[in-house]
């Protein structure tokens, strides 16, 4: 059930963590919008399917635009928006499995152009809404309903991914912190190029990890998130390097490439050197007899 | 056969051996001066190399269909002469490169050998012997050489060493027909009194999705839809308007959904394969209504099927590409200039009904050059979105019909969504809301009845209706048999779904409606079949289009044996 709409009757298990990673993009739109002076309906929320997608449907207080497309579509969706306008910003939201398995194809191509979009990934490590399948980011021999004698492929890492792809932003946090996670997005938002925020966000159902996240002395469980060095630089692509290929979760923006231009910046570049717009009836005149 | 008033040449070769702009030139330079031509291409799904072949009709008449016999083949190769020289009418010539026998048991047609090769060397250009085979044309077709030589000075100007080499090029090969006789003599040209252009399918297709104010556009590389995204990335461009490549036709289906939810006017082409693979999208473009045009130029298939060959198999697929209840409006263009009138319609009726709009091509139209009456771009209707324009709080599918659209960055924030949804857009699973949503879609198509059809002898209980690229065929079939005295009515319209509802009536009228299609399910026979109307179809799955003359034959005897049944 939403505010707005009664009727709307999904609701994510208590205590999902995607309830923290909604807060944290509900704080981000709002400063992003006092910020730049932009209302709400500059933005798009372009939701994935599973149970993170559902978010763009939960959203309280003023709405942005959404579109609630098909699996595994949600980054070529948003192309076509940004394509399209430019001055909207464009968010993406999926989970592990929408966005790291079926529809893996479309990170490079994004990243290769630097889409000026921000993606914020709800990694729950699990298909929830399918009920407790392996997905991508499952531990190697995680026993699932999918994979009864222990799964047989290696996890993806996803921050190792994405540096690899040249992702020209990363930030990597946990659902249980949306102040943190909201200034993470926003960073996204701002910067010019593709934009990944990559969140763990337990699913209390069938793969909780909270007591992982946070960690529990009394039962010797050391955390698995860890905050960046006070001094780290996002910008240094080798110091970034040695983060993503330590495992956990570190907190906070891990690289930022703001050398690159964006791809709208690149269309427009070619707009000029194609030489502006054309006159179709000169077009047809090429056709003459 | 001197003297009959048209002619097919057709070229036959390896890749590379300048086969492909032949059968094109020599249109080109026939149109000039005012005779009417129509190009066929094939060519082998690798770059250099492998079997190819053009053809050209040239008559004094407009034509409509690639022609059924060639009346003058140049084969440049063994190969060529062996695959082609049975579709040679008896009487026809053969002109054939030196390393090629001829079969001296063939006295039906006249085989001359002519050294392409070595007399274009002789020019200085060794390029040049497309032009020895144009001089040696010219004689074989009456046709006063200086047409050629004048078309090549406008088309190399300012090149004289290239003007000088081609036009000895071209009095070498005349030299070569010393003492042989023409097979055609088309007469004297009759310029038309309009301008025209002189134009292939894909590219009318293109300046048609132009004229009708198209905004976005995004595609994978397939053949032979390829040119649409050369031509777009070329010429879409500047203030407001984006072409891209896309890195599969996933990718670009979800991208101009993406587009068309934020108020451009987008479109994308491919063709077999890769509108299969956009099938999830167009079932998520009419269920979340977002206005889009897809171009299927057709292939043989299914799968990787025949690339480079023309049929007329994805209209099914065409109109239910998706799961689930959809039915998407599907534009056949079955001419040059309908590839462009498509365009234009299938935008205008994407923005209108709010959802993806299928325009069905065919390789054989996309590669066809012809010379066609210029369309007037400044004439074209375009239609606009109707865009909601109130303030927030708008339910954007709160209507059992077609309502303005919100676009992101105006009011009305709402959630276009795939799932089943209710007035907001979100998504549930209420009986009361899936009835509501599903005949909200279905009902838009009521706004697409505006589709113009023909017809011709209407009155008759039979009639004959091809669609897409068949018609030009059937139209000559239609012609042959009305010469013959044979008695049928014809329709044709290139909206195949929805069908002129106007036309559906008179169809359903009909004792028997045949359907001349190249597919082995007679497809579109189906369809009219599910509407009521008693068709059946006359297939073909050859890759190649109909001949006019074989498809007559066919319908008499299809008509015969109805009467047999009468009779009975």
């Amino acid at each position: 059930m939403s505010a707005k709409n009664p009727e709307y009757d999904f609701k994510w298990c208590p205590g999902c963590g995607d309830f923290g990673v909604r807060r944290a993009l509900e704080l981000a739109m709002q400063d992003y919008m006092v910020k730049y002076e932009t209302p709400m309906s500059q933005n798009v929320v372009v939701a994935g399917i599973g149970c993170s997608g559902n978010l763009v449907h939960l959203l309280d207080g003023e709405q942005p635009f959404g579109f609630h497309g098909i699996h595994g579509r949600a980054l070529p969706i948003a192309l076509g928006v940004k394509g399209a306008n430019p001055d909207l910003n464009v968010v993406v939201v999926a989970g592990d499995g929408d966005f790291l398995s079926i529809g893996m194809e479309h990170i490079a191509p994004q990243a290769a152009r630097n889409l000026n979009i921000t993606a914020v990934i709800m990694d729950n490590g699990i298909y929830g809404l399918t009920k407790g399948q392996s997905s991508p980011t499952t531990e190697i021999e995680t026993v699932t309903s999918s994979t009864p004698y222990g799964k047989m492929e290696a996890a993806v890492h996803p921050l190792e991914l994405y540096y690899t792809l040249g992702v020209s932003f990363i930030a990597s946090g946990y659902s249980s912190k949306p102040r943190d996670l909201a200034s993470y997005i926003l960073d996204g938002m701002e910067h010019p190029g593709f934009s990944i925020v990559h969140v763990a966000s337990p699913c209390t159902t069938y793969n909780d990890t909270y007591e992982e996240l946070k960690g529990n002395p009394a039962k010797g469980i050391e955390p698995t998130a860890w905050a960046l060095p006070d001094d780290y630089d996002p910008s240094d692509r080798a110091e970034a390097m040695k983060i993503v290929h330590r495992r956990g979760v570190p907190l906070g923006v891990v690289y930022k490439d703001t050398s690159r231009p964006t791809f709208d910046a690149r269309m427009e570049t070619a707009g000029v050197a194609a030489g502006g717009s054309r006159d179709v009836a000169k077009l047809l005149g090429s056709f003459d007899l | 056969m001197a003297g009959q008033s048209e002619f097919v040449v057709r070229f036959a070769g390896e890749g590379g051996q300048g086969v492909v702009t032949a059968a094109e030139f020599v249109a080109r330079a026939a149109t000039t001066v005012g005779y009417h031509a129509l190009t066929f291409a094939t060519f082998p799904s690798q770059i250099l190399g492998g079997p190819t072949w053009t053809q050209a009709r040239i008559s004094r008449e407009p034509v409509k269909s690639p022609g059924d016999y060639v009346d003058i083949l140049v084969a440049f190769n063994d190969y060529a002469y062996q695959e082609h020289r049975g579709d040679v009418r008896d009487g026809g010539v053969i002109l054939l490169d030196p390393t090629v026998e001829p079969d001296p048991a063939d006295t039906g047609r006249r085989a001359l050998i002519v050294p392409f090769d070595e007399l274009a060397k002789q020019t200085g250009e060794s390029r040049a012997a497309n032009m020895v085979v144009m001089g040696a044309l010219s004689k074989l077709i009456d046709m006063p050489l200086d047409y050629f030589k004048d078309f090549v000075s406008r088309r190399f100007a300012g090149r004289e060493k290239v003007v000088t080499a081609n036009h000895m090029a071209l009095d070498l090969g005349l030299a070569q027909m010393e003492g042989e006789a023409a097979i055609a003599d088309l007469g004297e040209p009759e310029k038309p009194d309009y301008v025209q252009s002189f134009i292939k399918g894909n590219e009318a297709l293109c300046i048609g999705a132009l004229a009708a104010g198209l905004d976005f556009y995004i595609g994978y590389p397939i053949s032979p839809a390829t040119p649409v995204l050369v031509y777009m990335e070329r010429n879409l461009v500047g203030d407001g308007k984006f072409a891209y490549q896309a890195s599969s036709e996933i990718e670009a289906i979800a991208a101009i959904l993406g587009a068309g939810f934020a108020g451009k006017k987008a479109m994308t082409a491919t063709s077999g394969p890769g509108f299969t693979l956009m099938g999830e999208g167009l079932g998520l473009g009419w269920m979340a209504e977002i206005p889009c045009v897809v171009i299927n130029v057709q292939r043989g298939g299914p799968a990787t099927g025949l690339p480079t060959k023309t049929e007329q198999s994805d209209l099914l697929a065409a109109m239910s590409p998706a799961h689930g209840d959809s039915s998407l409006p599907v534009i056949a263009p079955g001419s040059v200039a309908e590839c462009y009138e498509s365009a234009i319609w299938a935008l205008n009726w994407a923005e209108r009904y709010q959802g993806p709009v299928i325009v069905l091509s065919e390789h054989s139209l996309a590669e066809r050059a012809q010379n066609i009456r210029k369309p007037d771009v400044s004439a074209a209707k375009v239609e606009q979105r109707d865009v909601y324009a109130g303030s927030n709080g708008y339910l954007r599918y709160e209507a059992w019909e077609r309502s303005p659209m919100p676009v992101p960055g105006g009011p009305g924030a709402y959630v276009a969504n795939g799932s089943e949804h209710d007035p907001y857009g979100d998504t549930t699973h209420l009986p009361k809301y899936h009835i509501q949503m599903t005949e909200r879609r279905f009902s838009k198509l009521r706004l697409l009845d505006d589709g113009t059809y023909e017809s011709r002898n209407a009155d008759h209980p039979v009639a004959v209706v091809p669609w897409g690229g068949s018609k030009g065929s059937a139209e000559e079939a239609f012609d042959l048999l009305e010469a013959d005295g044979v008695g049928i009515g014809y329709y044709y319209t290139m909206f195949v779904n929805p069908l002129p509802s106007a036309m559906l009536e008179e169809l359903r009228s009909k004792d028997l409606v045949i359907v001349p299609e190249l597919n082995y399910q007679g497809q579109f026979a189906s369809v009219l079949r599910a509407q009521g109307v008693k068709a059946e179809a006359l297939t073909q799955y050859t890759g190649l289009p109909f001949r006019a003359s074989e498809l007559a034959e066919r319908i008499k005897e299809r008509l015969a044996a109805a009467k047999e049944m009468v009779r009975a």
